[in-house]
């Protein structure tokens, strides 16, 4: 593959929720940024712009990764999926959405879609998780209005509900 | 915080990724997984001319044991290794380190040997290879050598690296029988960076330390035949040779009683591991 130069833009093309997406980006620029200011896909928050708080998470390839540490021309070719593909068509919200909301998981919402990210992937590698597991996943999203108590709720009672409906699943 | 223009390689061989670093040397900076590259470039401590992206190079996603020793390659991923059940068995001090280094989202994308070159001071990998005696095989367009952990980690964040050279693979040895290992760290949070980080490995009446997070890289050290009474002696002088500094997460002297205070208890679990 040739050099890209950082005084050009380059095409990438990906995957995003499903549909083929593509723009024309400079070699530096951020994959949250890409999605945001290109794509207009705002449910991709911006918080600490180095990995600390979470919020920018997305899935790509289907593992949960943060897009303030990933180029845009990284995931040419690759699949990504964000908080704006979680909801039915519909506007139906997905299982683990629907608990949030049930369980007052969220107060500003800012970390939530990189939660809900998060514990999409957690809930795929982990259907019947404890408390503690929960918890420990969600150290790598921080949260300042809740308190995490009623995320956690949510969490589990996401798990146990997939455990018994399997094919109500968001997935 | 935006990264400083720099141009991009995303290299689909090895020999097209060695070929570039050869080119470009001090000007450029290999990206595989990025997890603590991109902060550097997101803040700006990092300026490279060139990003070399290794990350598609295949031929260095893999593992295989050999002689004694679990060898990774060089774009094989935290999350990867955590994943696979086997490593317990192979090499379990890495299999107990594994949790503790970062969070599950960005194990999904940092490297075993990327988490080497950055060679943090409290990083669990460059911890654990210390400990366990392991090498760092890197590779250059002239030539190809292996370096042991204690000669590849000169001083906090510099490694022996050479401007035209990768880390193609890390390599451990893989456990041996009647040895027990432990792992252990204190951070504010869980994933956080360590304040200091503990492994330790018992084998006969031998025990070894390698400690993280106090002096400027991994440090260990080894006794024989030590009462519980001369344990704590040498532990209390362990500590006070690594002398460590004051931060905003705690002062030298109190990781130093945290290296006295876990240390006896990571050296307690091995020997318990090893007993069993």
């Amino acid at each position: 593959m040739p050099v890209l130069s950082k005084d050009k833009r380059h095409a990438v093309q990906f995957t995003l929720n499903g549909e083929a997406v593509d723009g024309f980006v400079e070699p530096r620029l951020l994959l949250a940024d890409f999605l945001r200011h290109h794509l207009g896909a705002t449910g991709t928050h911006v918080g600490c712009e180095h990995g600390i708080c979470g919020a920018c998470t997305v899935r790509i390839d289907g593992k949960a990764q943060r897009a303030c540490l990933t180029l845009a021309v990284q995931v040419d070719g690759r699949s990504v999926d964000t908080v704006e593909g979680m909801a039915a068509p519909d506007g139906a919200l997905s299982p683990l959405q629907q608990a949030f909301h049930e369980n007052f998981a969220l107060q500003c919402g800012f970390c939530t879609p990189g939660i809900l990210m998060s514990m999409e992937e957690f809930l795929e590698t982990n259907p019947d998780p404890s408390d503690a597991e929960v918890r420990e996943a969600l150290s790598g999203n921080i949260c300042r209005c809740t308190g995490y108590a009623e995320i956690v709720a949510a969490v589990l009672q996401t798990a146990k509900q997939l455990r018994e409906a399997p094919t109500q699943g968001s997935e | 915080m935006k990264p400083a223009a720099f141009d991009y390689l995303r290299a689909e061989t090895l020999d097209e990724a060695l070929e570039a670093m050869s080119e470009f040397g001090d000007d450029a900076k290999v990206i595989a997984g990025g997890q603590s590259l991109m902060p550097m470039l997101n803040i700006r401590l990092v300026k490279p001319a060139i990003l070399v992206d290794i990350s598609r190079v295949v031929v260095l996603d893999y593992t295989k044991t050999n002689h004694k020793r679990f060898e990774i390659g060089g774009i094989v991923t935290q999350g990867h290794l955590a994943k696979s059940g086997a490593l317990q068995g192979i090499v379990p001090l890495l299999a107990k380190a594994l949790p503790h280094i970062g969070h599950f989202q960005t194990r999904n994308r940092g490297t075993v040997c990327g988490s080497l070159c950055h060679s943090d001071p409290s990083s669990e990998i460059p911890l654990c290879l210390a400990t366990l005696g392991g090498t760092v095989v890197l590779k250059s367009k002239r030539r190809e050598r292996t370096v042991d952990a204690q000669d590849f980690q000169i001083d906090m964040l510099t490694t022996d690296c050479r401007p035209d050279e990768i880390a193609v693979a890390a390599s451990f040895p893989t456990s041996d029988d009647n040895t027990g290992y432990a792992f252990s760290e204190l951070a504010r949070r869980h994933g956080d960076f360590a304040i200091v980080a503990l492994a330790a490995v018992a084998t006969g009446d031998t025990i070894r330390l390698g400690v993280g997070g106090v002096a400027a890289t991994p440090t260990v050290r080894e006794w024989s035949g030590l009462s519980p009474a001369d344990l704590e002696d040498a532990l209390n002088e362990f500590a006070w040779d690594l002398g460590g500094s004051d931060d905003i997460h705690a002062t030298a002297r109190y990781r130093r009683e945290i290296v006295r205070r876990m240390g006896a208890k990571v050296i307690q679990e091995a020997s318990d591991a090893r007993a069993q």
